[in-house]
């Protein structure tokens, strides 16, 4: 009995807590809205966040488009070519990475990247007073420091999801194409006359805006609501890759059951 | 009294502030004038950061005054608030300098976000600040290749590069060599003449501080315990002053946090 009571209360306290911390968030949320005058007027601070949000992840998100790509090539390759249906390939590759693959793997990998990178460098600035002494300058750090980098993670995910779904069609294209031999020009023209720009690339763009918004602002809000110490911003960053993770895929159940339903 | 209160810049009376349950200051009265440097001193951790803080505006009193510059702040929003702050300066106890950033574009920080000065000028402005406290020469270092002792004296040049009304320091001193320390020191006294301001500092050195500060203040157990100019505090028989002024472990001022006795503690009795 009591050890039953005890579990409740913590159980209870744990999802107050949670309400709490959403709660938090959404002011959070709206601070940062309302304080990104500047990080529009003063451009060049979020130019900066975009080149270390965005620049420096290419390469991860280059790599594994090609990667999940080539892999979509031998997969499809092997499903479709028992039903003789191997030309529509292109179509199958595509369609993936355009309405699923594309906005989710390379949003968790932009997460894991570039999330956990802010969560850890505004972490720090808050546990060594930076954030304290740039308040005290009178300038906000909201305005000066979270802004911009919640900007810069919105503008360079979705670039970074289109260039990961183009990496993985480039890579399918080789395994299909190249290495399989499957018909080039029914390969493109199968793919052009089936993908379609609104339904499915529209959607797709949708999907990545959206989870950019999400990844941003809890590498954000992460960083600036953590404990400032060691061990607080170790645990903040891993929250940020977690809580990432969860936000991106139930985002999408959610997005895709409006958008796709036949 | 030896502070004037009605010609004060900065004033506190009956300033109570807790961390939760935990009452850190329990009625601080206590003034500075324009032009003047105040010392205040205490044993660690009796409030004194939480002190400057609170005039500083980051953490609101439970109760009692606040007065800077004519304005109460407790009735002061956020935009007035940065108003006030943008004429303060303040030196971090940890220097707080910007990590992401050279020791040049550290002290023109807030110069760049403040004014709309031409780059040169800038430059001239930074130079000069960085001169002041011996470091010119380390204008491209970043904070991470500083020593304890220069990181603190960059971010002196840092809290002082708007020319402040008022400048608060935590512990100017800590980690400086002596000949800094008395260069220092001498640099906060002239930089308090020059620019007409009134200077806060908080200090365990207090032979340097004698030497410098119009007024000082010693804070106990969330009191202002005794007060006075330098020749008073020399002079002064009261036994927690004395202490302090010739260093002594026994006396009124405690070496240790509260905590239950040592015998029981180790014996695992207590939690304390
Ligand atoms: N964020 C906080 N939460 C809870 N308690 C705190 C916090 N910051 C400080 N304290 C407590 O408040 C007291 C006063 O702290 P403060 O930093 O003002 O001391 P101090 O006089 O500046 O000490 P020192 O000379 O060592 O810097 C300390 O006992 C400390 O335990
Ligand atoms: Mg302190």
């Amino acid at each position: 009995m009591n050890g039953a009571t005890t579990l409740l209360r913590r159980i209870g306290a744990r999802v107050v807590e949670g309400v709490w911390r959403v709660g938090f968030a959404a002011r959070f949320f709206m601070l940062v809205l309302l304080y990104s005058g500047q990080s529009l007027t003063r451009i060049h601070l979020t130019i900066r966040e975009i080149y270390f949000s965005g620049v420096l992840s290419l390469l991860i998100i280059v790599v594994s488009g090609l990667f999940v790509g080539m892999v979509l090539g031998l997969q499809g390759y092997e499903t479709l070519q028992r039903y003789g249906a191997a030309e529509s390939l292109g179509v199958l590759v595509a369609l993936s990475l355009a309405r699923e693959l594309g906005p989710v793997v390379a949003g968790l990998l932009f997460a894991s990247r570039a999330g956990s990178a802010v969560t850890a460098e505004i972490g720090l600035m808050k546990t060594t007073e930076q954030l304290k002494a740039m308040d005290m300058m009178a300038v906000s750090p909201i305005a000066r420091v979270v802004a911009p980098r919640f900007w810069g993670g919105v503008i360079s995910m979705p670039l970074l999801v289109a260039i990961f779904s183009a990496m993985g069609v480039f890579g399918g294209w080789l395994i299909g194409v190249v290495f399989i031999g499957v018909d080039e020009g029914a390969f493109w023209s199968q793919m052009q006359a089936a993908v379609d720009f609104r339904y499915d690339i529209a959607n797709g763009m949708i999907k990545s805006v959206v989870f950019a918004v999400a990844v941003s602002l809890i590498a954000v809000f992460e960083g600036y609501d953590c404990t400032p110490t060691a061990e607080g911003v170790s645990r903040a960053i891993t929250r940020t890759v977690v809580s990432s993770a969860l936000a991106i895929l139930a985002l999408d159940f959610v997005l895709t059951s409006f958008m796709f339903r036949g | 009294m030896g502070a004037d209160v009605d010609n004060a810049f900065v004033s506190l009376e009956g300033v109570r502030f807790s961390y939760g349950d935990r009452e850190i200051l329990k009625g601080v009265d206590l003034s500075v004038r324009r032009g003047q440097v105040v010392a205040i001193m205490g044993g660690s951790g009796c409030g004194k950061t939480t002190l400057l803080r609170l005039i500083g505006g980051q953490l609101r009193a439970s109760s009692g005054r606040i007065e800077v510059a004519g304005h109460d702040l407790s009735r002061l929003g956020r935009k007035g608030l940065y108003a006030l702050r943008r004429r303060m300066g303040m030196l971090f106890q940890f220097g707080a300098l910007f990590t992401d950033m050279s020791v040049f574009d550290n002290v023109a920080f807030p110069l760049r976000e403040h004014t709309d000065l031409p780059a040169e000028t800038i430059r001239d402005l930074v130079l000069m600040k960085l001169n002041a406290v011996g470091l010119r020469g380390a204008e491209r270092l970043q904070p991470a290749e500083l020593s304890g002792g220069m990181a603190r004296r960059v971010a002196l040049a840092r809290a002082v590069a708007l020319d402040p009304m008022l400048i608060m320091y935590d512990e100017p001193f800590a980690g400086l060599d002596p000949i800094s320390l008395g260069v220092i020191g001498q640099l906060i006294r002239r930089l308090n003449d020059a620019l007409g301001a009134s200077s806060i500092m908080v200090t365990h050195d207090v032979h340097e501080s004698l030497e410098i500060v119009d007024y000082i203040y010693f804070v106990a157990d969330g009191r202002i315990v005794a007060q006075g100019t330098p020749d008073e505090i020399r002079a002064s028989k009261d036994p927690f002053v004395h202490q302090f002024v010739y260093a002594e472990a026994d006396g009124p001022v405690p070496f240790h946090y509260p905590a239950a006795p040592m015998g029981e503690h180790l014996l695992g009795r207590s939690t304390a």
